[in-house]
């Protein structure tokens, strides 16, 4: 075995240019995925991230329905207290959950005593709210962070506090209709502004639940919304599965189910650029595949037929048709060896120099994101084996054919 | 008991509507130890002959048997494994592999084919090298050294496995007269010293003066033997 390595790699030195060449095309190729499977992977991890953790929470359960007018925040559609202590029943039994927030969904007038506009708030508990959406403080770019929210209180989305011209510790009023379209006005201290993010919900306001609920006269608690987090992200797809069928199952008078459950991709339209992502990956991985077969099986047909009399030599005094086989194998195998090894030093280089030069991004409304690309070994490894594979798989026809010609013919050839 | 024995052995070629009658029946056995050439013009079948002796080609008909073992009927595998315990080849065209140096190359079957262990290995290389006058140029690569040099280097890779047989098809067809007459006499050297047989053709009748056996072939037919020595006969 040791000894056909040698005869390989003393092949291949032989055409040093060509194989320089062609390794550095397989190179080049490995850079491509990995450079982009590592940032495209951490602006998306980033993205979800961001998505989740100051906003939406992992999942989201609301009364059937809700979703689909969301836009008018109706709150003929909320949850009672009946259906909010299933779902706290149902949540509290689950291992895998770490905090929920149950939140109002509310639209007001907003009016800072000379002008009126319209604002969607959330109306939360700041403990639980800061459990289901941790990163939210980070969203405070003006006023205390610590502790969220009070009573009294209300976190103004940054696009309003600029257009009403309100600022830190100011008073304003909030007018709200309630269910039964009857009146009613209070006055809060602005506390803090709220960045905004692209989303839904991601130019909301955010005052107390207790506020809403005297804001709006309920006399019973009522729900619009419960965020949920997970103690991992990776669970997602087996918890939402458990907590659709346990809560879609629950059925009301006519029969109608009471609850939906939403994942965030549902909720948030950047799922479909992460998928659209995760397909361009698949693309550039598939020619990736197509470049090293390409590259390997022309120059292992080309390095066949160029040794025809060599192979005639060798099999005359005796070399059996497998080990023929065999140096052809391994001379396709090591080139793509070589290959992917260059690709994965310079890549692994690319990437830590990336993360020392602080490259940032603007997303949306969102301005100065840092990238900090991140790569797995489970990521590395498997294109590296996917990049040797398709070597030794490019080689196995031209080695074939050397393995099976007749040394007569062989010899004879000029 | 004799090398080679063949016995109403013919090799017919058909290409398309041709027919070539290479080698027409022919009978003739060559004893251990003989230093014979084939000789004949273009076309008369030397190649072919050799190359079934050699176990490259298989008979269309007729038996062949070399070094005791029936090969008319060999595999490709097995005649591949024959070629490699049992002979040794020497070409028109040198054919050393040009990535390996002098040494590898007489080294390559002992490594490839026969899987000796190193110190044997190189041992046995340095003898052969020795024997054949080309022990300096061990670490030369073939392109660094003459073709009168590379047949040494391809006589001591024939000989290197102990063939008991060494074929060589016009060894000398691409060297000078003067470095032809060494090739046949470092040859006929090894055969007396290692007591392998050694059978090569040419078509130069001024090559084979001092060879002991003859045969003349023409048309894919053998019409003269000519035994100086004894010990090969049609
Ligand atoms: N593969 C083949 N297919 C068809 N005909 C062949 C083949 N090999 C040899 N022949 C024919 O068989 C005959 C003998 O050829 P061979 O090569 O044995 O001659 P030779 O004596 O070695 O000639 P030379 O001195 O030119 O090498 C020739 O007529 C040749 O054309
Ligand atoms: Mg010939």
């Amino acid at each position: 075995m040791f000894n056909i390595i040698k005869l390989a790699t003393r092949n291949l030195q032989r055409y040093k240019r060509r194989t320089f060449l062609t390794s550095m095309l397989i190179t080049l190729g490995v850079v491509a995925v990995l450079l982009f499977i590592s940032v495209s992977g951490s602006f998306k991890a980033m993205m979800i991230g961001q998505i989740t953790d100051s906003m939406l929470g992992h999942m989201q359960i609301h009364k059937k329905g809700y979703l689909a007018s969301v836009d008018s925040l109706p709150l003929n559609r909320n949850l009672n207290a009946k259906q909010i202590n299933k779902v706290k029943e149902i949540l509290g039994a689950e291992e895998s959950i770490e905090a929920y927030s149950m939140r109002i969904k509310l639209g007001a007038m907003f009016s800072n005593f000379t002008e009126t506009t319209n604002i969607r708030l959330n109306a939360v508990l700041p403990k639980e709210e800061l459990g289901a959406a941790p990163l939210l403080t980070d969203r405070i770019i003006d006023g205390e962070k610590e502790g969220l929210i009070e009573k009294g209180e209300i976190l103004v989305p940054e696009l309003i506090a600029k257009g009403m011209k309100v600022n830190v510790g100011d008073t304003i009023v909030l007018v709200a209709n309630n269910k039964d379209g009857s009146v009613n006005g209070q006055t809060f201290i602005v506390r803090g502004i709220l960045e905004g993010i692209s989303g839904p919900g991601g130019r909301d306001g955010m005052i107390h639940l207790d506020d809403a609920k005297s804001l709006l006269r309920m006399d019973e608690p009522e729900i619009s919304e419960i965020a949920i987090r997970l103690k991992n992200i990776d669970q997602l797809p087996a918890v939402f599965a458990k907590m659709k069928t346990e809560l879609e199952s629950l059925k009301n008078k006519d029969d109608k189910p009471i609850f939906e459950v939403h994942t965030w991709e549902k909720i948030s339209p950047f799922f479909n650029i992460a998928k659209m992502i995760d397909l361009m990956t698949l693309f550039i991985k598939i020619m990736l595949v197509a470049i090293v077969l390409v590259s390997i099986m022309n120059v292992m047909i080309m390095a066949v037929y160029e040794r025809i009399n060599e192979i005639g030599t060798i099999s005359a005094i005796g070399t059996s048709p497998g080990k023929i086989l065999g140096l052809f194998i391994i001379e396709g195998f090591l080139l793509g060896v070589l290959g992917t090894f260059i690709g994965v030093a310079i890549s692994l280089i690319s990437i830590t120099a990336m993360n020392a030069s602080q490259i940032s991004f603007d997303f949306g409304r969102q301005t100065g994101l840092m990238l900090s690309p991140t790569i797995s070994a489970g990521e590395v490894i498997t294109v590296a084996l996917i990049v040797i594979g398709i070597s030794v798989a490019a080689s196995l026809q031209p080695a074939y054919k050397a393995s099976k010609m007749d040394p007569i013919t062989a010899l004879r050839h000029v | 008991m004799s090398v080679i024995e063949a016995r109403q052995l013919e090799k017919t070629y058909v290409a398309g509507d041709i027919t070539v009658n290479a080698i027409r029946k022919v009978d003739f056995t060559i004893e251990p130890a003989s230093f014979v050439s084939f000789i004949g013009p273009s076309g008369s079948g030397k190649s072919t002959l050799l190359n079934m002796i050699g176990a490259l080609d298989p008979p269309t008909s007729g038996t062949l048997n070399v070094v005791g073992q029936e090969i008319t009927t060999l595999n490709r595998k097995d005649a591949a494994t024959f070629r490699g315990d049992n002979i040794g080849f020497v070409f028109q065209d040198f054919n050393l592999i040009p990535v390996l140096t002098v040494f590898e190359n007489v080294e390559y079957p002992l490594l490839m084919v026969q899987n000796w262990p190193k110190e044997k290995r190189r041992t046995r290389v340095l003898d052969m090298l020795e024997a054949v006058g080309m022990a300096d140029q061990a670490n030369k690569y073939p392109s660094q050294i003459s073709g009168g040099q590379k047949q040494r280097v391809a006589v001591a890779r024939a000989l290197v496995t102990n063939a008991k047989l060494v074929l060589a098809d016009e060894p000398t067809a691409n060297l000078d007269r003067e470095t032809a007459n060494k090739i046949i006499t470092l040859m006929k050297r090894m055969r007396d010293e290692f007591k392998t047989t050694f059978i090569f053709s040419t078509h130069d009748p001024k090559i084979v003066q001092n060879v002991e056996t003859t045969f003349t072939l023409e048309d894919g037919k053998i019409i003269t033997s000519n035994n100086n020595a004894g010990g090969s006969h049609v």
